[in-house]
């Protein structure tokens, strides 16, 4: 932020007391070690449905499961649509989040309030997609321990396929929510002036690294399950 | 931000420039994902296949790239704090090929040894009906012996 540092400091200097060696506040920087911990969280999940399905024969076809949409016709084949919709939602969600931190970073209260109302909407949009696929999939039989979908060569299934798609999007939508909570809280605190009082909007910063690993995790997601 | 000079203002256009320019690469990526995604359905060659799901893989790397890179800004972070970062998750190569080979020796090894396994990845079964789901755990029935008495 500060345009005063022209010299770049040897590395024994950032070191030696008297400054940030890694010029970022505390809350930034623990912000980062959680968002790690957790990438390996969901790694591990991820890392253990890929090796269920190297471990597997079959494994049903994504695009003969996740092939509606709301309002669709009964028995639409139209694969991938949906979750497009739902990728690029929390794209768009993620870009609004980054204009609210640029808005913050110049102390512009009605951007961050305007950028994080938008972001706000589209977690929750978000979410009431996934509650439509989830709802979707229930109706079709699908759940934790019961897979009606068959292997894409028309051999018996396992339940792995469900099992692993409910608890990781489960997870993942469990972090949308987290994420929405938390921006609404951001939202209130900027509406009750908070950030002005302490003269900066570290804070928003800090939440939009959350929602933007939201946004990183569903990258993986959705290729892993809708696209691989 | 060391990536931009001039008046505050000239960084704000400078940094939205890029916010435009980031999320205008993140779309292209997901369309083409989607394109191959859609090429994909009823592309019977193996080798084909393997090659969209390697370019599916390699895309999804690159958004991920651009979301910590540009929107999380750790590119614009000091050197050490995004070592910090990086090389841990580094693991992840490891665990990538360590869990996805063992999978794989895992199905080759029952296949072999286990013929009735193996059997059953050959069978055929219909499709259950539509409706009264989520009754009994008879819904849906794994690869059993009783699905298939071909194999007795």
């Amino acid at each position: 932020m500060s345009t005063t540092t022209t010299a770049s400091p040897t590395e024994a200097k950032s070191w030696g007391g008297g400054k940030s060696p890694f010029n970022a506040e505390y809350g930034k920087v623990m912000m980062w070690y959680f968002l790690m911990s957790d990438a390996f969280t969901f790694g591990a999940f991820l890392i253990s449905y890929g090796t269920v399905r190297f471990s597997t024969n079959g494994w049903p076809d994504p695009n003969a499961v996740f092939k509606s949409f709301p309002f669709a016709p009964e028995g639409v084949n139209a694969p991938l649509v949906f979750v497009s919709v739902m990728t690029f939602i929390l794209i768009v969600s993620s870009v609004t989040m980054v204009l609210a931190v640029q808005a913050g970073k110049n102390m512009d209260k009605q951007g961050v309030v305007r950028n994080m109302i938008l972001t706000i909407i589209g977690g929750i949009a978000f979410l009431s997609c996934q509650a439509w696929e989830w709802n979707h999939l229930f109706h079709e039989g699908a759940w934790w321990g019961a897979n009606p979908f068959l292997n894409a060569d028309g051999t018996a299934s396992s339940t792995n396929f469900t099992n692993f798609f409910f608890t990781i999007t489960g997870f993942h939508g469990f972090h949308v929510f987290s994420g929405v909570v938390i921006n609404i809280i951001m939202l209130i605190m900027t509406l009750m002036d908070k950030f002005e009082q302490r003269g900066h909007y570290l804070m928003i910063e800090k939440a939009g690294l959350y929602w933007h690993f939201v946004d990183l995790v569903w990258v993986f997601v959705f290729t892993i399950f809708y696209l691989l | 931000m060391s990536h931009s000079h001039g008046t505050p203002a000239e960084q704000h256009a400078a940094v939205i420039a890029e916010i435009k320019k980031v999320t205008i690469i993140l779309s292209v990526l997901t369309i083409v994902e989607l394109i191959i995604g859609f090429a994909m359905i009823g592309m019977t060659s193996d080798f084909l296949r393997l090659a969209a799901k390697g370019t599916i893989v390699i895309l999804m790397m690159a958004k991920a790239f651009y979301i910590v890179a540009y929107f999380m800004h750790l590119k614009h972070e000091v050197k050490n704090l995004i070592m910090t970062i990086v090389v841990p998750l580094a693991l992840f190569i490891w665990f990538i090929i360590a869990f996805l080979a063992d999978g794989n020796s895992y199905k080759n090894l029952r296949n072999k040894y286990d013929r009735h396994y193996q059997e059953q990845a050959t069978i055929k079964v219909e499709k259950k009906e539509h409706g009264a789901k989520h009754e009994g755990t008879h819904e849906v029935k794994p690869a059993d012996a009783h699905e298939a008495p071909a194999s007795h």
